[in-house]
């Protein structure tokens, strides 16, 4: 089975994010770049398919030449092959666009079963894996919880609202799994030395007949980024044994009791 | 108001459009002088009535037996790129939910349309502008549609107040187009819902959320009792003791749980990460129990209450309990 995974490389989550003031794209100088937690599942849960059903997992990004650290860090998980497509024109790039890279680089590698995160940390828009799937014409069964493959059926629990569906699918189709399907497993000292070795395609929109694909095509364009309003301060007290009392008089106070 | 034709997408649950729907309609009203609503679902055209009522003139329906039991992604976005190549709405509504998520995200591709997610609120002067929030709430970014048709938003639920029109029923026009075979395959076995008793999280008028400094998935029951005395009460819980199994993902409140917007939200053990708060954020009042005084959490906090969680709790268990008898 064939299994692609695609990674995005952010800016590391657990500093503040910033947008430029005059380009208002995300700020990326200064900030270290780090595979999304998010796609981290993906890897996994493509890793343990393939494991469990033979084949193997390329892993595509398309993001700026440091991509390749996040690319590298599925290499060393166990991922077989990275494509990283890079490209100053693809800076800002929206959604559609993004998927539409995406999507031209999948097929030029060959699936049964594409793996997404459901939205990256950092944008969550959320949308780009279901682009991806109509763009390949596939279906896309979201928001797995669980993923199992047998010979061509694939079965996911998918979260809901409410709890979970049941959804039966025929490959070839995609995937976007939630976090905390699965435990990622960490690279090995062995995987991240093998990692170095392992094919790793660089190219750029032009090879896939994209020319021209990137930001200026953009359909939509950010017109504000204001500071949002701050809740006034409230009063903090220390449990001197009688915080409850605060509480239920707050609540009184309220009129919820 | 510019815009001509509003569309708004009305996911159906047991025959009755759900929430957001009649949120969007609301806002619909506002920006459109046209205001249309389209469903999928074998009992569709039940929903006419209350989305008529909420401002919706017509429900494009799909009644076909199969929109039961098929993932609605896929034929969905075929069914809506005929009908918008039909009628030509200027602007389709949708909510930040699983299944919309998939029509509206297939629908943008197949249009070649950008699609602008994550809206708090939209608005129109020379162009549909999507307002959103970044970086845990502390910024507002607006972001502008470049002249495309149709503009394709996917707005999180909450953001808008349902309020009827006092309209009459939508007119029903069925949906004729017949569902692409390929979609088929693709198909809904079961539905399992988690069981939970008490109002739903985004009823609730109080909210009840602990997380991972409740130390023990047992002493969730203490939430339980809290929200017994309370009534109109509902438990929520952070990620981290979601993703940690303790409790189901339908109690998770934030970015990629659940939006509330109660008259009282209270958080125990809560740090308050901008993931989590962006959920909760738009409650009336927020109190929090939390034993580190730098935690995040009191920046947000009308009261907040530096302890353990787990001795304040049965206290305001028992204080509330004496207080009512
Ligand atoms: C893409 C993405 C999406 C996410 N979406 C969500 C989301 O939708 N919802 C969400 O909640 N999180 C989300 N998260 C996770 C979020 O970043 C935090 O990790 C999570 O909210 C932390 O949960 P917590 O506050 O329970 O745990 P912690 O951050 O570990 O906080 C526990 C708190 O409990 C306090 N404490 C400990 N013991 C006690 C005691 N006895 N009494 C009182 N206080 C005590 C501690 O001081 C601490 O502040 C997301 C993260 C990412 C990257
Ligand atoms: N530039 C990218 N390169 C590789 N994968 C991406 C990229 N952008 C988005 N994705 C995938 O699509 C998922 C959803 O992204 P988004 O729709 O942007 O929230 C991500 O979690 C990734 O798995």
């Amino acid at each position: 089975m064939k299994v692609v995974v695609c990674v995005k490389q952010i800016p590391d989550p657990n500093t503040t994010g910033q947008l430029d003031p005059t380009t208002h794209l995300l700020k990326r100088e200064g900030v270290e770049a780090v595979l999304d937690p998010g796609d981290e599942f993906g890897v996994e849960a493509g890793l343990q398919l393939v494991e469990a059903n033979g084949g193997d997992v390329t892993v595509v990004s398309m993001a700026p030449e440091r991509g390749l650290d996040a690319v590298r860090k599925a290499l060393a998980m166990g991922a077989s092959k990275g494509v990283l497509i890079s490209d100053e024109g693809l800076r800002g790039s929206d959604a559609l666009t993004t998927a539409r890279v995406l999507a031209a680089a999948i097929r030029r590698e060959g699936f049964d079963l594409v793996i997404t995160a459901t939205e990256s940390t950092d944008g969550y828009t959320g949308v780009v894996p279901q682009m991806i799937a109509e763009l390949l014409d596939i279906p896309a069964v979201t928001f797995a919880k669980t993923v199992t493959v047998d010979g061509t059926s694939l079965t996911v629990k998918r979260q809901t609202e409410a709890g979970y569906d049941l959804v039966q699918a025929t490959l070839p189709a995609l995937v976007s799994v939630t976090a905390g399907v699965n435990e990622p497993r960490y690279p090995s000292l062995k995987g991240i030395m093998g990692a170095k070795s392992k094919p790793l395609d660089r190219i750029g929109p032009a090879d896939l007949g994209l020319e021209g694909a990137g930001g200026a095509t953009a359909g939509q364009s950010i017109s504000g980024v204001d500071p949002a309003a701050q809740r006034a301060a409230g009063s903090i007290v220390k449990d001197d044994g009688e915080g409850y009392l605060r509480i239920a008089d707050f609540l009184a106070e309220k009129k919820v009791i | 108001m510019a815009l001509g034709k509003v569309w708004v997408f009305a996911e159906i649950a047991g025959g009755k459009p759900v929430p957001v729907a009649l949120e969007l309609l609301a806002k619909a009203r506002t920006l459109g002088s046209t205001v249309e609503a389209v469903a999928f679902s074998p009992d569709a055209a039940s929903a006419a009535g209350e989305l008529g009522a909420h401002g919706a003139t017509t429900l494009y329906a799909g009644t076909d037996p199969l929109w039961g039991e098929l993932l609605l992604g896929g034929p969905a976005a075929d069914a809506l790129a005929t009908l918008v190549a039909e009628h030509q709405p200027d602007l389709l509504l949708f909510g930040m939910t699983y299944d919309s998520r998939d029509v509206a995200g297939r629908l943008a591709a197949k249009l070649d349309v950008p699609v602008i997610a994550n809206g708090l609120d939209i608005s129109e002067t020379d162009g549909v502008t999507v307002h959103s929030s970044a970086f845990g709430a502390t910024l507002n970014v607006a972001t502008r549609f470049e002249n495309n048709a149709p503009a394709i938003a996917i707005i999180r639920p909450k953001s808008f107040a349902a309020e009827p029109s006092g309209g009459g029923a939508a007119a029903v026009v069925p949906v004729t187009s017949a569902i692409d075979p390929k979609h088929l395959t693709t198909r809904v076995t079961d539905r399992v819902a988690d069981v939970a008793v008490g109002p739903k999280l985004e009823e609730a008028s109080i909210v009840i959320s602990g997380g991972r400094g409740l130390g023990d998935p047992k002493n969730f029951e203490l939430l339980d009792q809290l929200a017994a005395v309370l009534g109109n009460a509902a438990v929520g819980a952070s990620r981290a003791v979601v993703d940690a199994g303790w409790v189901p993902y339908s109690m998770q409140v934030g970015q990629t749980g659940k939006t509330v917007k109660p008259a009282v939200y209270i958080a125990f053990g809560i740090s308050g990460a901008m993931q989590h708060t962006v959920g909760m954020k738009g409650a009336k009042a927020i109190v929090a129990v939390n034993r580190d005084e730098n935690a995040p959490i009191f920046k947000l906090a009308d009261l907040g209450v530096v302890g353990d969680a787990l001795k304040v709790l049965p206290a305001l268990v028992a204080e509330l309990q004496k207080r009512r008898s």
